[in-house]
């Protein structure tokens, strides 16, 4: 089984250096489409590879880059930005790239920028990766010093710029305008669309904000071709994908695996089954802002278009499991406190709405809910659903609301009825003390 | 005042982007690095250096978790308390670390040596419960470790 992405990462050692890195075939990606490839040849390959945006919504990479204006007329400086904010609860694959293999995420920028013509690039990185960090400036220094970036790369009439840019917290700054606002000394607000980032993003310039994971899938791309990277996968989304699981599973981890790995897979083979003790009750396919899936969905394979089907989102891939000692009344109130806290402030529905959510969740877990909270609860996911909010956020976060109402709907009758948790006290989430 | 030191980094981030508002971030981070927290004065201080009023920095300053614009202690605990470290039982270590430290989150030990305070996921939720001091990482924590943790920050 093939694994690009991590073949090179060995946990609890340090990643390879540049040269060790070029004699594994590092930068070979780069000497390749600086020689022989233009950069509409790029963006036309990674087009028919079906890469699709590692960080959540899935958008084809090829496409998104292609909405760039191109050509000597075309505003300037253009930028491309790589998204390491990676703070959606739940998720720590973006870690393991950062950490174990900074050469990469390197290279596939480069590939990026030289596709739609970028000078100027940015790795956005949230501040609590310290370890990355470090590893990433140091990589950036041998990539300077080996002329993979700064003018005329490798004697090519293509320059690059990298910087490392370490944020100071706030879960917006994952969405792609606010994380531009952060970037520009602002607020992370996010901006009204259009115009997208790709015609007016940094600084009023063109740019594209790309993952980490879909970064770094583009050198393998690049060296091995597009039908290469569709066969990676067990069904119809290309490539292979980071999978995490935390929760009550024996080995919680992160894996390269074929797109398409099924549930059942990832559970009881590469996490290694529940703990002795504990039920799976149910999961959040893809981080705190995905619906969740139960039992009936073990089967279905973890790609984009089924994980859809099923009635969720594959998210970031990473799931988080629900087992039968936690109150999912508590769990969903654990999210809903994050979203509330990390709302921007921006528009109405999401700053009076979350705290409200939160609010009602709290009192249901305290055992003072009444019959009709759990309506109030339903018509916020209605007006707190896509297109009645400025971005994605509230949307995101009513998404494990509305599933587990459906799913677990009787959960929340029960801690109404009986006026009390069901679960034992220490399973109560208290945000506050 | 700025340091000389501290004017000289904030140029060079200056430098990088097309106004020296857009380096206003780094260069509170900065102003953290030396002081540990930003005070009024130094607010007022970076606004006047980078052009910005101190009310529309405050509003930058006040919008990221990170920027601390009231003291803390010597070092600075981060208590995880997202959804994979509460699945996880983080309660504990939280429990245990207000009742050994005598302060609630937000608040800073009476000898200026701890300040608590929650934070969301610190993307380790496969080894959770997880906190971070200062800059160190610590992962599938046991109430048992949080003394002898504790002990190497003085």
């Amino acid at each position: 089984m093939e694994k690009p992405l991590t073949q090179h990462i060995v946990p609890g050692r340090a990643p390879l250096s540049l040269k060790e890195y070029e004699k594994v075939g590092g930068y070979q990606s780069v000497r390749k489409i600086l020689k022989e490839m233009s950069p509409a040849d790029v963006q036309t390959l990674v087009k028919d590879s079906d890469l699709r945006g590692r960080g959540g919504a899935g958008f084809n990479t090829g496409l998104k880059w292609s909405f760039v204006p191109m050509g000597p007329e075309a505003a300037k400086p253009k930028y491309l930005v790589a998204n390491a904010d990676e703070m959606e609860p739940g998720t720590f694959k973006d870690r393991v790239l950062l950490e174990g293999n900074p050469h990469q995420l390197i290279e596939g920028m480069i590939v990026a920028s030289y596709a739609i013509e970028a000078s100027i690039s940015y790795i956005f990185m949230r501040w609590a990766y310290k370890v990355a960090a470090r590893e990433i400036i140091k990589a950036l220094d041998e990539a300077y010093e080996a002329g993979y970036l700064g003018e005329n790369i490798l004697g090519s009439s293509f320059s690059l710029d990298m910087h490392l840019h370490t944020g100071v917290g706030r879960y917006m700054c994952g969405e792609e305008t606010a994380l531009l606002n952060a970037l520009e000394g602002k607020r992370a607000n996010p901006r009204a669309k259009p115009p997208f980032p790709q015609v007016s993003g940094l600084f009023g310039k063109p740019t594209i904000v790309n993952n980490v994971e879909t970064l770094c899938c583009l050198p393998h791309i690049i060296n091995n071709g597009a039908e290469w990277f569709k066969s990676l996968s067990k069904t119809g989304d290309a490539g292979t994908k980071l999978y995490g699981i935390s929760g009550r599973v024996k080995k919680p981890g992160c894996w390269e695996l074929p797109m398409g790995t099924t549930i059942r897979e990832l559970i009881e083979e590469h996490g290694g089954g529940m703990q002795d003790g504990y039920l799976f009750k149910g999961l959040l396919p893809g981080g705190a802002s995905t619906d969740f899936l139960v039992e009936e969905h073990m089967d279905v394979p973890m790609d984009y278009t089924a994980i859809q089907a099923a009635g969720s989102r594959m998210g970031t891939g990473t799931m988080i499991i629900l087992d039968d000692q936690t109150c999912p009344v508590g769990f969903v109130h654990n999210l809903q406190h994050f979203f509330a806290q990390e709302s921007c402030g921006f528009c109405t529905p999401c700053r009076e709405g979350l705290p409200w959510v939160e609010k009602i969740l709290l009192a249901i877990d305290r055992g003072e809910g009444k019959p009709e909270h759990l309506l109030t609860l339903d018509f916020h996911t209605k007006y707190l659903g896509p297109g009645n909010t400025f971005c994605a956020l509230a949307p995101g976060a009513m998404e494990p609301l509305q599933s587990a109402l459906k799913y677990f709907r009787e959960d929340f009758e029960r801690h109404i009825h009986e006026q009390h948790c069901p679960w034992s006290k220490a399973k109560v989430w208290q945000p506050s003390i | 005042m700025l340091t000389v030191e501290e004017k000289h980094k904030i140029d060079h981030e200056i430098s990088l982007v097309p106004s020296p508002k857009n380096a206003c971030i780094e260069a509170l981070k900065i102003v953290q690095h030396s002081h540990g927290w930003v005070s009024d004065e130094s607010l007022k201080d970076v606004a006047d250096y980078v052009g910005m009023s101190p009310a529309e920095l405050d509003s930058v300053a006040t919008f990221y978790n990170l920027i601390f614009r009231r003291p803390v202690g010597r070092h600075v605990i981060l208590v995880c308390d997202s959804i994979s470290c509460w699945v996880m039982g983080y309660e504990g270590i939280r429990d245990r670390l207000t009742e050994k430290l005598n302060i609630k989150y937000g608040q800073t030990t009476e000898d200026g040596r701890f300040t608590l305070l929650p934070n969301c996921c610190l993307g380790t939720c496969d080894r959770a419960p997880a906190l971070m001091i200062d800059n160190d990482l610590y992962r599938d924590l046991t109430v048992e470790q949080l003394d002898e943790i504790l002990e190497k920050y003085t």
